[in-house]
């Protein structure tokens, strides 16, 4: 059995440039989640399918379990963590999940948000049917994504420049 | 979850591609999106000792016009295949069986030659390439060769891919303009393979039909050619009689096994309603 | 210059007291990626344990070498069940009066069993050791059908206890027998049974799934060796019991242990018990003196960790022939699998099965369940239910159905007509429970309407003949479910976990400038307890719940509760939380009537002040109040302002439902969509709005997986499957239907704020609600019954026998 070295990786995360001495077998999921202490993107399953650990790299919703961290090598990651500004102001999108209650346990939300951000970046204006379409490869266990619908549906207005209207207290 | 061990490449060229996997050997995957291999390593049923990774190479992306033929490079994915204007224009049916694939995420990843190389009877893309009578550009040590896909397939997981080759390019004819089309997949949900999935391309002249292909996925072990149920709809009117015959043809060549999806019986009749419903949508749109 | 005076309307605005839909303060730290969850827990020196399983649903275990494993770089230790063995933690006690084997000893009793635990410097190289380990097994003739378990010839499961002919809860008739519980007055049953003109019965099978959090289990263990102090940071929905057990199982006197449950991604009952993987972490850690942690993969999760329901119960009702029911009785067999590692009160082997005459007023019913073992995952837990009452809905719900069928009444108008009245609260049962508070008729009737029920009738008439005439090739069912489901465990006269009263907990203290904090014995995994119990603190102290802290999971800080699961938090520990705060509130208007110089009985509260009555502007607000703790209280009383209290439910609560679901269904693959799922909900006092529909919502979408695919199965063989999200069916957004939901309000007489709870009733009352419309498609061809869960292939299958296939 090979017993490759490790190799020392960079990768562009939140808009810094990271580097680890990593395996070529290390997940992108790892790097972020151990080496670089991002533990925001989760783990849910080993298949593929939760999205849990979702991240955007090169403008692409990605899945980090499923890519090595040596594949990413020069790439642009975003995380949860670099989704707000730079002043700590939410993203919209954020924003928007605690506004209309889009999140109980919260360990599907990074991964939620950070696949709605590439959505909206794809399709500024879907409809509720899009937007359900656009999240099928995040599962939630929680809310039923109803709410998050709802979220996703209202961050979209904001972008767009619309007022957002304020539910109820 | 964790992978085995391997040692990482990165050619930048298919050729030093193609020498990397000769010089290593058997032991040795090409990694294009990694979203069929990547899983099977992390659950250690696959434990390749080298990848060659094609991610950086040049020229293996992108979908053109070359006269009549419409050109796939084999590392476009499923995302870019929805995102071409030219496939919408020339070979919508593509799009509508890349809509169905995995879910979004998977699409940004996945690539049309990973869906078509692996021999998976589970992928859609193969079946599609069947339907639109494809050829596949297999690059090797020794050059390239064409194959057409009607004739890559010979069980599940077993291809006429050679050690050492990786499939480079896609070309098939576009259809006649005008044509109809249609990919009807019934899956439980998002990201599920098929329990039977029907590709239909077909042309309509004077009320009648001029031309038909139709293909069948996931219902045996490589994807099929249905060439008789195709014949049942040329020069009919694709009446409720056509259709039944079509179907009726599909499944007897069909030969699905059980699993969690459903018992044989179950596939064969769906795989039916999948090619009537498919036939139906394709002659709607053929103008 | 002074403020002007807010309004009531505002203060109570910003007081953000019960009835609001409060903005969920965690959700700061989860939307930005902050989230604090075991795995993120880093410490210095951190190793990692991964398990080595078995392939085998039941063999013996003839030689384990962990050689190549312990050689290979990295790698710190690998345990088997001999290591354990001079600790005595090879094997650990159930919830449920069973011993579990912690590794596997001797013997193999499932697929996917714990056998060795492999401690290495991280979880690569953890992975590859796993690989190296050998075992050798011999097989041995599995056994998958629990209704064989008890044939003669059965092979023998348990070893360890076959000789053994009582259990924990009584006599065993069989080696493979585990416990028969039974309740209710069987001679009654019987004879209301041969009296009834009209008899129905069925074997109504609730299949094998898992709750399925998105976070798996895992545990770190930090053992210091010098101060001889063990922290455990786990998956936690108990904590204090688990340091409780952790003190009894290690030795490690009670104070030097730590548990904490950090944030929780989802429980639905997963994280109740204790698991291999915990006591495996623990153990590792308290021998290396190292913190050891522990993650499972979702395979491992869905394979070896509690699974739910797999209840075959045959049920049958007694009736006259216009359809008032005389009687019931119920049959149970219930699938353990290998270990009863059910996680009930002790003295309930089948939890609260007996709520199973459900919402209906049946004089006379007999309940008998029999608990086996099958060579199968270990359980089962209660998954978003409370123990076992959905199985109990389900079977009732069904039954009741099947009943009108068979009368040719309308099942929604023979629902009507046996609902336990108003005037009957509180409702002692036929089977021992007294209901406390119910309005069924009102809320069936506010159900029926909203949706349209007798046009949807018609409408399903006329789809019937179309499809007759090949019209169309769909079928469409209407589903009608009524639950009343029995949750907060509970009153320590009848409820204990291992010997400990399941009462629960609550502790404010109130600071000088105005904020508090308060901490509870319950555990949060996304039912937002930090931002509910602020509100009911908001209310009863008018103190701003944005100015109140909520911790809960901290053993060392929190007072000692059973935890959260079986919707048990608002019921029980949510009535401390009231009572605490009244104290509170008691003592703050002592001091108010100190202030102002004038007797307690002269004040009176509003919102967020003690006011003189009939003179308004003479008040003090709570802030000031606040402050005069610390400094100004009237002679002879303590200084301070804090509160505790453990409270001890008098009963059950007994929240209810009204679910109408709408399903068109394709007959040629047999797919089911559903249009419309209509979901009222009475939960008594509602303490946020917002929370309690996110709690549907969420309910409702497990229930439509569980009642539409979800199904753990083992082969002939001992195999199982279904066990990765490949198979296991977890809808995404583009499956799952939009949700309706809507409420009545029907306090609970007995509780302090009379809330009953609410987080489980979707699950409770959803199930039947998607079963019964998709069979109530087929009624009209006679189909009395279909298994769930309702796969596509197996409507067809059931569309297919009628030759409704073309």
């Amino acid at each position: 059995m090979s017993n490759p070295a490790k190799t020392r990786v960079t990768i562009n995360v939140n808009g810094k440039d990271m580097s680890a001495e990593v395996e070529p077998r290390t997940l992108l999921i790892h790097f972020l989640r151990e080496n670089l202490n991002l533990t925001g993107p989760h783990i849910g399953c080993e298949t593929t399918h939760c999205g849990a650990c979702t991240v955007d790299l090169d403008g692409r919703s990605v899945k980090s379990c499923t890519l090595f961290a040596v594949q990413a090598e020069g790439s642009k990651v975003v995380t949860i963590e670099g989704m707000a500004a730079a002043d700590g102001s939410l993203h919209p999108l954020q924003a928007a999940f605690a506004e209309h209650h889009g999140l109980q346990c919260g360990f599907c939300t990074p991964g939620m948000i950070t696949r709605a951000y590439r959505l909206l970046q794809e399709n500024p204006t879907p409809t509720d049917e899009e937007i359900r379409f656009g999240i099928a490869g995040n599962i939630c266990r929680c809310t039923g994504y109803q709410n998050i619908v709802k979220a996703i549906r209202s961050a979209a207005q904001v972008m767009a420049g619309q007022p957002r209207k304020e539910a109820a207290e | 979850m964790i992978p085995g061990r391997f040692t990482y490449h990165r050619p930048n060229s298919v050729g030093e591609a193609v020498k990397l996997l000769a010089d290593l050997g058997e032991e040795a995957r090409p990694l294009a999106g990694g979203h069929s291999l990547i899983p099977m390593m992390k659950l250690r049923l696959a434990q390749p000792e080298h990848l060659v990774d094609l991610g950086r190479i040049g020229g293996l992306k992108g979908v053109r016009s070359e006269g009549a033929d419409i050109l796939l490079g084999a590392m476009t994915t499923q995302a870019e295949i929805l995102d071409s204007a030219l496939l919408r224009e020339k070979a919508p049916i593509l799009q509508e069986a890349a809509q169905v694939i995995a879910d979004p995420q998977v699409r940004y990843q996945g690539t049309i030659g990973g869906n078509v190389a692996n021999g998976d009877p589970g992928n859609d893309m193969p079946g599609l390439m069947l339907c639109l009578d494809a050829r596949y550009t297999l690059t090797g040590g020794k050059g390239n060769r064409q194959v057409a896909a009607r004739d890559f397939y010979e069980a599940a997981f077993f291809t006429k891919l050679q050690p050492g080759e990786i499939l480079t390019e896609i070309r098939f004819a576009a259809p006649t303009a005008g044509h109809g089309w249609a990919y009807e997949k019934l899956k439980r949900k998002i990201g599920d393979y098929a329990v039977a999935a029907a590709a239909v391309v077909l042309t309509m002249s004077g009320g009648k039909c001029s031309g038909a292909s139709i293909a069948l996925t996931n219902v045996a072990q490589t994807p099929l050619l249905a060439v008789d149920a195709a014949k049942a709809l040329v020069g009919t009117a694709v009446d409720a009689g056509a259709i039944d015959a079509a179907a009726k043809a599909a499944i007897a060549i069909s030969d699905p096994t059980t699993d969690t999806r459903g018992p044989v019986e179950y596939r064969r009749s769906v795989l039916g309603v999948m090619v009537r419903r498919a036939i139906a949508r394709a002659k709607s749109r053929a103008r | 210059m002074n403020a002007p005076t807010p309004t009531r309307a505002e203060r109570e605005a910003a007081l953000k007291g019960m009835g609001f839909s409060r903005r969920r303060t965690e959700d700061a730290r989860f939307i930005q990626g902050k989230g604090n969850y075991v795995d993120d827990i880093k410490l210095p020196g951190m190793l990692f344990g991964d398990f080595v399983r078995s392939p085998y649903g039941h063999a013996r275990i003839k030689k384990i070498d962990v050689s190549k494993a312990t050689a290979l770089p990295g790698v710190v230790a690998v345990l088997t069940a001999e290591e354990l063995k001079p600790v005595k933690l090879h094997w650990m006690p159930t919830l449920a009066g069973d011993v579990q084997m912690v590794l596997a000893d001797g013997k193999v009793l499932f697929a996917n069993q714990e056998v060795a635990f492999v401690v290495a410097q991280d979880r690569y190289i953890a992975a590859d050791a796993v690989e190296l380990v050998e075992v050798e097994y011999e097989l041995l003739p599995p056994l998958v059908d629990p209704f064989k378990s008890m044939a003669p010839d059965a092979p023998v499961l348990r070893e360890d206890i076959k000789d053994k002919k009582d259990g924990a809860h009584g006599p065993r008739k069989h080696p493979n027998h585990i416990f028969e519980w039974t309740i209710g007055d069987k001679a009654a049953a019987d004879k209301a049974f041969a009296e009834a003109p009209v008899t129905v019965k069925e074997l109504i099978s609730y299949q094998r799934v898992h709750p399925m959090p998105l976070e798996t289990c895992a545990s770190l263990a930090s053992m210091d060796k010098i101060k001889g102090e063990l922290t455990v940071w786990g998956t936690f929905q108990a904590p204090h019991v688990v340091r409780t057990v952790a003190a009894i199982l290690s030795g490690i006197p009670e104070h030097k242990i730590r548990v904490i449950s950090p944030d929780i991604g989802g429980g639905f009952g997963n994280k109740v018990g204790v698991y291999p993987g915990y006591v495996c972490s623990i153990v590792a850690s308290i021998v290396l003196g190292v913190p050891v942690k522990w993650v499972e993969d979702r395979l491992e999760n869905l394979s070896a960790t509690a699974f739910a329901r797999d209840y075959h119960m045959t049920t049958e009702l007694a009736a006259t022939k216009d359809g008032k029911i005389l009687g019931l009785r119920c049959h149970v067999l219930a699938d353990h699998g290998a270990f009863d590692a059910c996680a009930d009160p002790t003295k309930w082997p089948a939890g609260f099965f007996n709520i199973v005459t459900g919402s209906y007023d049946i004089p006379a019913a007999h309940v008998a369940v029999d608990g086996v073992y099958t060579n199968k995952a270990p359980g089962g837990v209660a998954y978003r239910c409370s123990f076992r009452v959905t199985e109990a809905a389900y079977a009732i719900e069904r039954i009741v159905d099947v009943l009108a069928q068979k009368l040719n009444m309308d099942p929604a108008e023979l629902r009507l007509k046996n609902f336990i009245q108003p005037q009957q609260f509180p409702y002692k049962s036929a089977l021992g429970w007294e209901y406390d508070s119910g309005e069924y008729p009102t809320a069936m009737k506010k159900a029926m309407e909203t949706v349209g029920y007798q046009a949807l009738r018609a409408e399903q008439a006329q789809k019937r003949e179309a499809f007759k005439r090949g019209e169309t090739r769909e079928l469409m069912g209407i589903g009608v479910a009524f639950f009343t489901e029995i949750v907060g465990a509970g009153p320590s006269r009848n409820c204990d976990i291992l010997g400990i009263a399941m009462f629960d907990s609550a502790e404010i203290r109130v600071h000088p400038t105005g904020a508090a904090i308060a901490r509870f014995g319950t555990k949060s995994q996304g039912q937002a307890h930090e931002t509910t119990y602020a509100q009911i603190i908001a209310t009863e102290t008018g103190i701003p719940a944005d100015l109140i802290a909520v911790e809960e999971g901290d053993t060392s800080t929190a007072p000692y509760g059973l935890g959260t699961y079986g919707s048990r938090s608002t019921p029980v520990a949510g009535a401390a939380c009231a009572r605490a705060a009244r104290k509170i509130h008691a003592k703050a208007k002592k001091i108010a009537a100190h202030l102002l110089e004038v007797s307690e009985n002269d004040l009176e509260f509003d919102v967020d002040r003690f006011q003189v009555k009939g003179l308004p502007e003479k008040m003090k607000t709570m802030k000031e109040v606040c402050w005069a703790a610390y400094n100004n209280v009237p002679a002879g009383m303590e200084p301070g302002l804090e509160a505790v209290d453990y409270y001890d439910p008098p009963n059950m609560t007994y929240p209810f439902g009204a679910y109408i679901c709408v399903v068109d269904i394709d007959v040629d693959t047999g797919s089911a969509k559903v249009r419309r799922f209509y979901a009222l909900d009475d939960c008594g006092t509602r303490i946020n709005p917002m929370v309690i529909e996110g709690q549907v919502h969420g309910g409702l979408t497990e229930a439509f997986a569980i009642a539409m695919g979800q199904e753990i199965s083992y082969d002939a063989t001992g195999n199982v499957q279904g066990v990765t999200l490949m198979d296991y069916f977890v809808p995404t957004a583009v499956e799952t239907p939009v949700w309706e939901t809507d409420h009545t309000v029907t306090p609970s007489p007995h509780h302090p704020i009379g809330a009953k709870g609410v987080g489980e009733s979707p699950n409770v009352g959803g199930v039947p609600a998607f079963s019964n419309a998709v069979i109530d498609a087929f009624k009209h061809l006679g189909v009395t019954h279909m298994q769930m869960p309702h796969d596509a292939w197996r409507v067809w299958k059931t569309a297919e026998k009628l030759g409704l296939v073309k």
